[in-house]
Order: structure tokens, then C-alpha cells, then sequence
């Protein structure tokens, strides 16, 4: 069986599950972030006054931190209250970071769970073997009131990657690249498992990048096999035994792809939409007001690191805003302790604290009509940060480092 | 169930949630939203929109967020019914959750023009202009549901389990 047919197998209580077939399972862990207010006054208004397991719910504020507005510090006060009222002890507050970096960070998620969140990138969870996903409000009520969920058993296809990136380009360009090469839709409804030599290869913080992305090819989980590497990312953050779960070629893809990373450029979604991708090159000299570094999807020490690397001995372009949103707490005092943070403001960036940022257009570096910014975050929607007359481009934080530095779009192995 | 009859609104490919509802307003009360859906790629249809209307949309309408606010918004300002071409996973999990009928037909674009009028059958999976007298099949729901869409969404079913 295929890694998201053995774990819905499992938590369904079956020998055997098959693509298409319809289970109930039970939910291993839960994350909400903000939307746990609404969560909240659903379980109120439906009576339930016990939730099913608060051990093994997370409820974490990562959206508007801190308070964009009176209405966001009122949904913080109903989050908190929410908590409290329902026994939920696992609360990380306004200081902790983005959600799923934080479920990652503290052990909160083993290879082989079933995982569900109030966030569409709940999926990033699959960089350690785990099949998560995203789910609305209802539905969350609803498993906070019984554990369970229903879901359809997804077919699964294999992206099968060899060779070797070449420096400055990481995992972001690679999943960027399968977005513009196979399309938005790819993965609808499916889940995704990576492999092949190149996958083996990449640290965890570049898997957690290319499954955090896998929700815009349109997979329901994604994964990458246990290893030595998700070993040693978990060694201190849990006491756990570990599930060493393995992509094998005994569960049946109904696609595979195999891509070969030798020679990629470095890879850039234009407006508006994650598969509207082209290699850096057809966009050089693009003028760019702002860029971004950060976010759940390239906020992590090692995105920090690369950038501080390139700028180090430079300075951000003067009609240039760098934003860098370091992830999480963890990612935000290791910057700082070992220097990094140093670099990035003595270039001219500007560093702000871990949490989602302007990233899904609510607060803290939002866009004028016209503006374009260059951005190492996950979606370039109309509107998505900003106004609907900006345009944000996709890219991974070397190409982001690279156009802050030349206040346009550029090629970071030129640098 | 019985059929689900409307004027026709049509939209492309890949309409994302961003642009149903916008980050900006996510943490507005619903009735401040509606001016807002679909502000940035059709402004007349938070003004004209009416209850029972249908939306025939292309490939992976609702792709993105998980944000609920978005099928609740449309749910909310009348539409009757969506039939896509293919829907992003999450919208239609959380459309199917809140009691909102959704049903996917492959070439469903081709057969509808903007005011065609249509009559979608969820439990049957047909879709058929009305006005043009063309009938198409769709994929067909799963029991669970339709039973959920039916109950008008799943808290619903919570609210009977407890009783």
C-alpha cells in the first residue's frame, strides 16, 4: 500500500484500504490557529461541552500576531477563552510562530499520524511522514466533538527526483518548477510521494518547503519517506518511538514522474497563480518594490542562513523594502544568537516578528496598486497581499536576495 | 433532493479564495464580506447576485485557502448551487460541510453562457440547461454526501447525534 493508504488503513481500523473507497477515521492530532474562535463558538452553540481529546489538540495564534486590529485581538480573547473552557492545556500563545513550524518544532506531529489543521498547509506535516491535511471550520467542530472524520482513500503519484541542484537553488525552485511543468491541478484530490536520490538528499527544512507547496498542485497529503534525517530532526523534540515509514514501490501510483534537477534554473511564478511559472531569466529587470523572505513555507533557519550568505557585504536596494520573517521563535533566537539577524538589518532589512506576515494580505507590509513584490512565500493570487491591482511574484529566498539587492528581478547565481 | 434551479453566473479556471474572499476581510462578520466576493475579477455579482442563482465555473474553482468564509460567503449571498469543471479539494470538502450543493462536471463550461438558466440534479448527477435544452452527467456524489449536503452540512448531524 501506498504511504497515505497505510496510514488511512490503520486510523481507519482496516487490513486494507483502496483508492476511492470511503473510511472514517479516527484523527490522531489536530492543530487550529485563529480559527479556533470560530471553532469555538460552533461547539457552543451546538451544546457540546466536552471535546473529544483536548491532549490531543493544538490550538496556536500565528495569523494576526500581534492583534491587526480590534477585531483580531477579539478573536485572540476568544481563542484564549476557547482554551480554557475546553481543557486545552497545548495553547501557543502570540510569541511562538507560524503554526505548522511550531507543530514540527515541539514534537507535536510523528511519522505515520493522521494530522488535521484549520490551515490549507497543514499538508507540510508530510516532510515528516505524517498524512495531514487542511479542513474548514465545520469540520474541525466536528472532529473536536468526535475524533473522527470521513475521507476518501486518494490515489497517489510518485515525483521521482535525480541530480543536483546547483548552487544558490534549493527545494523551492524544484517544487516551483513541478507547479509551471505539471500544472495547479496535478495532484488534485491525490497524495503525492517523493523519492528518488535527490529527495533522499534534502534536509528536512527544504522537504518541509517542497510539502508545504504540495496543497497548490492540489494534493491531500504529501510525503517524503523516514530517514536518517527525520530522525535526527526529531531527537529532542520527542520522547516518542518512531515509525520509520518508507515510500516503497509496492503501493501502486497511478503517476509517476520522474525529474531530473541538473541544469534548473532558478524558477519564478507570475501573477496570478502558483503554476504561471518561468526560469528567472524571462523576468530580469523586472522592477520590484518590495521583497519578502519568510513565511511557512521559507521562514526556517536555513532559508535565513542562505539569504545572510548572499547579502552579507551588500545592501538592499534603496527603493527596496526586504521584509524577513524568521518562522518561528526556535528559528528567530538561533538567527539571532549565531549572528544571522545582524546581517540581514545591517543590509537594510527589516526584521519582523515570527507569524504569518502580510503573506495572506491582513496586515504588516501590505501593497499599493501597482506595487510588485518579489516573495518567498506560497501564493500570488490577485489581491493575496494586498491590494488587487499589485502583483506578487513566487521564488525561492536566493532569487528573493538576489532582486532585494538589485531593486529588480535577478538571477542569484549572478550574484 | 430536488433539483436545484437558477440563473447562471460563469467564471474560469482556478478562482481562488483569495479573490472569493479576500485575506483583508477574513476577519469580518459575513455581511461585511459580501461586498467584496469576487470584487477584484467580477464586481457586478456581489450587486446582482439573487437567491438560487448557480455558478458554472472551469478547473479548480476555490483553490488555495481553507478559509470557510469563502463557500459560506456564497452560500450566504444566495448561490444555489456551484457545478465546476473540477474544484480544489478543501473548497469542496468545506462546501459539502456547510450544506452547500457542489458537483463536478468534466466539460460542464462548454454548455453554459453568463444568464443561461440551469436545473442541477445532485442525487441523479445531472446537469441540464434549460435554456438551451442540453443535458450533461456529472460525477456523482458520494451517500455520505449527499446525506451531509441534505442535512444542511455536518454540524447539523452533530446537533441530531447529540439529541
Amino acid at each position: 500500500m501506498t504511504l497515505a493508504e497505510r496510514i488511512l488503513a490503520r486510523a481507519s481500523g482496516r487490513k486494507k484500504v483502496s483508492p476511492g473507497e470511503y473510511v472514517t477515521a479516527e484523527i490522531d492530532k489536530v492543530m487550529a490557529h485563529e480559527a479556533f474562535a470560530a471553532v469555538y463558538m460552533n461547539l457552543a452553540a451546538a451544546g457540546i461541552r466536552k471535546i473529544w481529546d483536548p491532549d490531543r489538540v493544538f490550538v496556536i495564534l500565528d495569523h494576526y500576531i500581534p492583534a491587526s486590529t480590534p477585531r483580531a485581538a477579539s478573536i485572540h480573547q476568544l481563542v484564549r477563552a476557547g482554551a480554557k473552557q475546553y481543557g486545552i492545556m497545548n495553547i501557543y500563545r502570540e510569541n511562538e510562530g507560524i503554526a505548522h513550524q511550531v507543530m514540527m518544532e515541539k514534537g507535536n506531529v510523528l511519522p505515520g499520524e493522521l494530522v488535521l489543521g484549520t490551515d490549507s498547509h497543514t499538508c507540510t506535516y508530510g516532510a515528516l511522514a505524517a498524512a495531514s491535511c487542511g479542513i474548514g471550520i465545520s469540520e474541525m467542530t466536528y472532529v473536536f466533538a468526535t475524533g473522527r472524520l470521513w475521507f476518501q482513500v486518494p490515489e497517489t503519484i510518485r515525483f521521482i527526483l535525480t541530480g543536483e541542484l546547483a548552487f544558490p537553488l534549493t527545494s523551492k525552485d524544484v517544487i516551483l518548477k513541478l507547479a509551471g511543468e505539471y500544472s495547479a491541478e496535478v495532484a488534485q484530490y491525490k497524495s503525492i510521494e517523493f523519492s528518488g536520490p535527490a529527495a533522499e538528499k534534502m534536509d528536512m527544512s527544504s522537504r518541509m518547503t517542497m510539502t508545504n507547496m504540495s496543497v497548490e498542485l492540489g494534493a491531500k497529503f504529501s510525503f517524503f519517506s523516514v530517514d536518517e534525517k527525520t530522525v535526527d530532526y526529531l531527537k529532542g523534540r520527542t520522547d516518542s518511538r518512531i515509525s520509520l515509514l518508507e515510500s516503497d514501490d509496492k503501493g501502486s501510483a497511478c503517476q509517476t514522474y520522474e525529474v531530473c534537477l541538473d541544469d534548473l534554473e532558478p524558477q519564478v511564478a507570475k501573477p496570478h497563480s502558483v503554476d504561471n511559472v518561468v526560469p528567472v531569466s524571462e523576468l530580469k529587470g523586472t522592477v520590484i518594490h518590495q521583497a519578502l523572505l519568510g513565511s511557512c513555507t521559507n521562514g526556517r533557519l536555513d532559508d535565513l542562513h542562505l539569504a545572510a550568505e548572499l547579502i552579507k557585504g551588500k545592501t538592499v536596494h534603496p527603493d527596496v523594502r526586504l521584509l524577513v520573517i524568521p518562522a518561528s521563535k526556535e528559528v528567530y533566537r538561533s538567527a539571532l544568537e549565531d549572528g544571522t539577524l545582524a546581517v540581514l538589518l545591517d543590509a537594510g532589512g527589516l526584521i519582523l516578528n515570527p507569524g504569518c506576515g502580510p503573506c495572506f494580505g491582513a496586515h504588516m507590509g501590505l501593497l499599493a496598486p501597482g506595487e510588485k513584490c518579489i516573495s518567498s512565500t506560497n501564493r500570488n493570487f490577485k489581491g493575496r497581499m494586498g491590494s488587487d491591482q499589485a502583483e506578487v511574484f513566487l521564488a525561492s529566498p536566493a532569487t528573493v536576495i538576489a532582486s532585494a539587492i538589485q531593486g529588480c528581478i535577478a538571477d542569484p547565481r549572478d550574484m | 433532493m430536488d433539483p436545484f434551479k437558477g440563473d447562471v453566473w460563469k467564471f474560469g479556471d482556478n478562482v481562488d479564495t483569495d479573490v472569493i474572499v479576500p485575506g483583508q476581510y477574513l476577519d469580518a462578520p459575513i455581511t461585511e464580506i459580501f461586498p467584496h466576493v469576487f470584487e477584484s475579477i467580477n464586481p457586478a455579482f456581489a450587486k446582482e447576485v439573487k437567491k438560487g442563482d448557480i455558478i458554472v465555473a472551469g478547473k479548480n474553482f476555490g483553490c488555495g485557502s481553507s478559509r470557510e468564509n469563502a463557500p459560506s460567503a456564497l452560500k450566504e449571498m444566495g448561490i444555489g448551487c456551484i457545478v465546476a469543471e473540477s474544484f480544489a479539494r478543501i473548497f469542496f470538502r468545506n462546501a459539502v460541510a456547510i450544506g452547500l450543493p457542489v458537483i463536478s462536471c468534466g466539460d460542464v463550461s462548454s454548455r453554459f453562457q453568463d444568464h443561461d438558466h440551469a436545473s442541477v440534479n445532485l442525487s441523479k448527477a445531472l446537469i441540464e440547461n434549460t435554456t438551451r435544452k442540453t443535458v450533461t452527467a456529472a460525477n456523482p456524489l458520494s451517500e455520505e454526501m449527499l446525506r451531509i449536503i441534505e442535512k444542511g452540512g455536518i454540524l447539523n448531524l452533530l446537533k441530531e447525534a447529540k439529541e
